[in-house]
């Protein structure tokens, strides 16, 4: 909806469809909703138990001409976001040109030196990437959180609209939507063409943690859509700088990794040495240029919430471009100055600490208590370089199915895109996430977050106007029909035998009897 | 083939069956108890819980079988227990099963609660059995005949050979007359296939022969040991390295020779020694099968550097 409660363009036809459902019938195919997700396993753990993956059945809609300026502003982010990792395992020209202080990468507990030096096949760091954005009250999309290390929730968006196409069959071909099931060849060809060397048919598995990860779902549907092999740590082996899965017919080499663990988690021999997720030899693997690690080790540097504080200086340093997506307007708490204006208006502010995820340690200044606010003004002179702060965005709602009937609820959007080497692509669609509390501005799934089905208008220009050639199109005329066979009893003989019985009274003999 | 996801598959197989076959074991017991006038029930039950290899305490009562060998989710005897772990195996073959597959066994799972102890067994028995039927069938429809459709049929073959010999040693139970040689029949779904192979009323000889060494019908134990021992010659790679998997074929086909060549009436004069033979080689080609496939050739160890 727009500042006056006027129900924004592209969403007017699908309000015009749910309105016309009855109250009953909407909360009924709600439960429809998630009775299909329960069978069908798409569940998320929480607190031990699985649930369905929480999706509302009002879809967030996104208008084509909006997309125009979202899908190019990802990719360039993206591109901004390659361009300074390359340079911050290479030579670091950014530092020695003054535009990020070395201090900040140093001190960021996701650089890590053991990534210098690994070069990426073709060039790649960020295969997939994930940049959470929001449309603040002016209808500006700003970029909120840049997704480099191991982004989650593009399963959600395929099963969403699965669901979602089954449910509402009809506005989906009325609205022209465009698809998102591309998503899993386009990722398996960005992964087949970074794989080292000159392999024509590369061996590519998901390592996954294991099926007590929250995300376990997801890493199976990726590989089953991929249609690759899905591994765990245990069943890897590094040999001689090789890496090696065991089959039951022996050892397979690897050569490309999508990784779902996280680096402190991936090579006992590299990082955490106590990890029993990870495969050890495999970084060192990574180096010699035996396998591919997907997304590249040490990305964590590039979406740490300070260095986003430099990403349109950035953008404009290494592409020469001004910033399509603006970023949320933010505090450096080191900086003396804003740090004391930060702490004169905490009560009005959002603070964050640089290294959370999943909207842990958030702490909104309005809704907060003296304690909490107290407790945080603490941390943050402990530890400015942990903390930004941020004016509190009025995230744009949508409407959203809650037990007093559809409601107004504050949304974001996480984009996905799959950089393979010569362009970035960005998945029409997204994971729209929702927070299912009145007036919360949180939307993480692990804090009670729900999601949304997210429909990108413009698809229509593939419908109708693309005319089959001509040896695709059925011809019935010419070539007849070829029969479909049955059992010989059960069409003439039957007949025969039901007139024989009819007319035992009668017996003609020798005479064909139809 | 991972290795690990081999391992779940022939699991899933044997989960199945194992459920299955409970079922069928279950629903022959409580009619026996119920036929049987003469029944001494605790004892009847301590039996049939010491042949599914369950601790108990005397006496037992109808209860407790049904708790222990039904319904209770938290012991690993159950066919509750078994057909969640049946699904645990799937989700972590999660990509390499058929998404049809693993809705039914994931269906099967969220419905069990609705089943407790005051359900009729029988009803529960035959939902199970429908299940199971559910899996097999859409098993057999979705999935390639390659090695994840060999390993878990060689986890259902090893299993349902398995499980007929437990259900046979039911004839020999402490404080009853046991089933009769066609409730056993029937409960394997044997009946009709007896009649129509034997052509003669059920006498026991022939009965046993039957479900022991008939080489066509698909629940006798020398049909499953022998698909069990050619299953395992299918598995991708089984002739690379041959003393493993031969080995696990040689404790197959002994104990499948063992019956099909020794007189009917010696193996009913022995009937409970000779079904733990059998049950005692599936268990020795399990254990052969898991060290071939499912375990690391060599396991590697590294450990931090001391200083």
């Amino acid at each position: 909806m727009d500042l006056e409660g006027r129900v924004r363009d592209p969403y007017r036809r699908v309000y015009h469809e749910i309105d016309r459902m009855s109250g009953e019938d909407l909360y009924s195919r709600a439960e429809a909703l998630a009775s299909t997700y329960l069978a069908q396993g798409v569940t998320f753990d929480h607190a031990g138990e699985e649930r369905p993956f929480p999706l509302d059945i009002v879809p967030r809609v996104v208008g084509s001409e909006e997309w125009d300026i979202i899908s190019p502003g990802v990719a360039q982010r993206v591109r901004t976001l390659e361009a300074f990792l390359a340079d911050v395992y290479g030579s670091q020209h950014c530092v020695n040109d003054g535009i990020v202080p070395r201090r900040l990468i140093a001190t960021s507990q996701y650089f890590y030196r053991e990534a210098a030096g690994i070069d990426p096949a073709n060039g790649v760091r960020v295969h997939v990437s994930g940049i959470d954005l929001v449309r603040d009250q002016h209808g500006i999309w700003r970029v909120l959180e840049d997704n480099v290390r191991v982004p989650s929730g593009v399963s959600y968006v395929l099963s969403n609209r699965r669901a979602m196409s089954q449910m509402f069959p009809d506005m989906f071909g009325a609205m022209g939507v465009r698809p998102v099931l591309e998503y899993s060849q386009r990722l398996r060809a960005a992964l087949t063409r970074c794989a080292p060397g000159d392999i024509d048919d590369p061996t590519i598995v998901v390592l996954t943690p294991g099926v007590f990860n929250s995300a376990y779902y997801e890493h199976s549907l990726l590989a089953r859509t991929m249609g690759v092999e899905l591994v765990e740590g245990r069943d890897l082996e590094t040999h001689n700088g090789r890496v090696y899965m065991r089959t039951t017919a022996g050892r397979r080499r690897v050569d490309v990794i999508y990784r779902r663990v996280d680096d402190d988690y991936l090579d006992p021999v590299a990082f955490r040495p106590d990890s029993a997720l990870g495969a050890p030899g495999i970084v060192h693997a990574a180096r010699l240029g035996n396998v591919t690690i997907a997304n590249a080790v040490g990305n964590g540097v590039a979406d740490d919430k300070l260095i986003y504080t430099y990403m349109p200086d950035l953008t404009r340093y290494y592409l020469g471009e001004e910033p399509i997506l603006p970023n949320v307007d933010t505090w450096r708490l080191e900086e003396t100055e804003a740090r004391e204006e930060v702490m004169d208006r905490l009560a009005e502010l959002v603070v964050k600490p640089v290294d959370g995820a999943g909207g842990k340690g958030v702490l909104i200044g309005p809704k907060a208590s003296r304690e909490e606010l107290d407790k945080v003004r603490k941390q943050i002179l402990e530890d400015p370089r942990g903390w930004i702060g941020q004016p509190v965005i009025q995230l744009s709602t949508v409407p959203t199915l809650t037990d007093d009937g559809l409601e107004p609820r504050h949304v974001d959007l996480r984009p996905f895109a799959i950089n393979d080497g010569d362009d970035v692509w960005v998945l029409p669609g997204g994971l729209t996430r929702v927070a299912l509390a009145r007036g919360q501005l949180i939307v993480n799934s692990s804090q009670g977050g729900g999601s949304k089905d997210t429909w990108v208008l413009g698809g229509e220009r593939q419908r109708g106007r693309v005319t089959p050639p001509p040896e695709s199109r059925v011809e019935l005329s010419g070539i007849g029909a070829v029969p479909q066979a049955a059992h010989p009893d059960d069409i003439e003989h039957g007949q025969q035998q039901q007139q024989q019985q009819q007319q035992q009274g009668e017996p003609k003999q020798g005479e064909p009897t139809c | 083939m991972l290795s690990r996801i081999a391992e779940s598959l022939f699991w899933i197989g044997r989960y199945v069956e194992r459920a299955d076959n409970t079922a069928r074991l279950l629903d022959v017991h409580l009619n026996v108890l119920l036929e049987d006038p003469w029944v001494d029930e605790p004892s009847a039950n301590g039996s049939l819980l010491s042949v599914m290899n369950c601790e108990f305490e005397a006496p037992v009562s109808r209860r407790d079988v049904l708790a222990t060998l039904a319904f209770d989710a938290e012991r690993s005897s159950s066919i509750a227990w078994t057909l969640g772990a049946a699904r645990e195996n799937a989700r972590r073959a999660r990509e390499v099963i058929s998404t049809e597959v693993w809705e039914s066994l994931n269906t099967t799972r969220n419905q069990l609660p609705r089943w407790t102890a005051s359900a009729r067994p029988h009803e529960y028995f035959v939902w199970v059995r429908e299940r199971a039927a559910v899996v097999w069938g859409l098993h057999s429809a979705t999935t390639s005949r390659d090695d994840a459709w060999h390993f878990m049929e060689l986890g259902r073959s090893l299993e349902r050979a398995d499980m007929i010999a437990r259900l046979l040693m039911t004839r020999h139970f402490e404080g009853t007359t046991g089933p009769n040689w066609t409730t056993l029949l029937r409960s394997c779904s044997a009946h009709e296939a007896y009649l129509r192979t034997v052509r003669a009323l059920v006498t026991e000889e022939r009965a046993a022969e039957f479900l022991l060494v008939d080489r066509l019908f698909p629940r006798s134990i020398a049909y499953n040991l022998q698909k069990a021992e050619d299953t395992l010659g299918l598995i991708e790679g089984a002739s690379n390295s041959r003393a493993l998997s031969d080995r696990a074929r040689l404790a197959l086909g002994r104990a499948r020779t063992n019956l099909e060549y020794r007189d009917v009436r010696d193996v009913l004069d022995d009937l409970p020694g000779q079904m733990r033979e059998v049950q005692s080689a599936c268990g020795a080609a399990s254990d052969l099968i898991r060290d071939r496939y499912f375990l690391p050739a060599s396991t590697v160890l590294w450990s931090q550097e001391a200083l």
